[in-house]
């Protein structure tokens, strides 16, 4: 083998994630939707890890709970449903849209939209504010003091 | 005036978030099954798994269902809470042998004493998961009609107990 080869191949083993067991899936499609539920699901013992990504024991059983659904012939969104019915919807990273996570979608945008306020009331003050303007008096000072300037 | 407040009321506003923040247990998700019937199973009893036990069988009765393991050490802490709430017979508990072994889970029982009436053995985690089960111990309350109406995430303590579950239990017994 090539040492170039034998890298390469080093460099791919790091990237393997944490959960591994050898399934077998009937079609691509079922693989497909196997590896993208687990990487969706959080893992509820770690909290900041996916089941796919996990070695823990509930997220290896989680797993096999997935695969045994997809085996079945159910859709994705009925693995969705099972999950979210048992552990709510704290199981999915990407929580659905509704009133108890309003804030959560749309408080970016808000914070965005105040902050682009900010700046717009900001920008036109600075267009609006008057002209520094001089009063006669100050006027003849100047002048008085430039004169004296010349002349010196 | 104006210009002073509304740093200040933002400062206020952020206080609020973060102490709220703070105050959360990240640890304790909320059960969706509160309100809702138990979910059903047909489990192996852990002393004879002959015999089959299931939630319909406890129709009528208030019943705890704790989930426990002799692998899991906050389940050695809560264990002597258990066996004194037993002493009370305020309620049925059922307990859940989770993912452990069967002659690990008798020999606990005798050495630390059996405060269930009865446990099922659930040894890969179906179970578990069917109750939205994520970490050892925890335990349900489920009233006579079969709905559970409570549930304690981590070890059971005393006060748990003289707080939660036995007020919670003599509503359930009473109604």
């Amino acid at each position: 083998m090539k040492p170039i080869t034998l890298i390469f191949l080093l460099l791919l083993a790091g990237v393997s994630s944490a959960g591994v067991e050898y399934r077998e899936f009937k079609n691509p499609e079922q693989q497909e939707a196997y590896e993208s539920l687990t990487s969706e699901l959080r893992c509820l013992v770690c909290q900041n890890q996916t089941i796919a990504d996990s070695n823990a024991d509930l997220a290896a059983d989680l797993r096999r709970q997935v695969y045994e659904m997809l085996e079945k012939g159910q859709s994705k969104d009925e693995v969705v449903k099972f999950m979210t019915e048992r552990y709510g919807d704290f199981v999915l990273y990407k929580p659905p849209f509704k009133v108890k996570t309003l804030l959560l979608w749309l408080g970016p945008v808000l914070f965005f939209l105040i902050g682009a306020l900010f700046v717009i009331v900001l920008i036109r003050r600075k267009q609006t504010s008057p002209k520094p303007s001089l009063s006669d008096e100050q006027r003849q000072k100047i002048r008085r003091l430039l004169d004296e300037g010349d002349r010196s | 005036m104006l210009k002073y407040l509304i740093p200040l009321i933002i400062f206020i506003v952020m206080g609020v978030f973060l102490a709220i923040g703070l105050k959360l247990n990240p640890t304790e998700i909320p059960s969706p099954f509160i309100g809702k019937p138990a979910p059903a199973f047909s489990a192996a009893k852990l002393d004879n798994p002959e015999q089959k036990l299931s939630p319909e069988d406890l129709k009528g009765k208030v019943w705890l269902f704790n989930v426990w393991a002799s692998w899991c050490v906050s389940c050695r802490a809560e264990h002597p809470v258990l066996n004194q709430l037993a002493q009370q017979h305020a309620a049925l508990i059922i307990g859940l042998n989770y993912k452990d072994a069967r002659d690990d889970a008798l020999n606990w029982l005798n050495q630390l004493g059996n405060p269930y009436d009865m446990s099922v053995s659930d040894q890969e985690g179906r179970i578990g998961i069917d109750w939205g089960v994520y970490g050892v111990p925890e335990t349900f309350v489920v009233d006579k009609k079969g709905v559970i109406r409570h549930k304690h995430t981590g070890p059971v303590t005393p006060e748990t107990v003289q707080q939660t579950l036995l007020p919670l239990i003599a509503k359930l017994q009473a109604e």
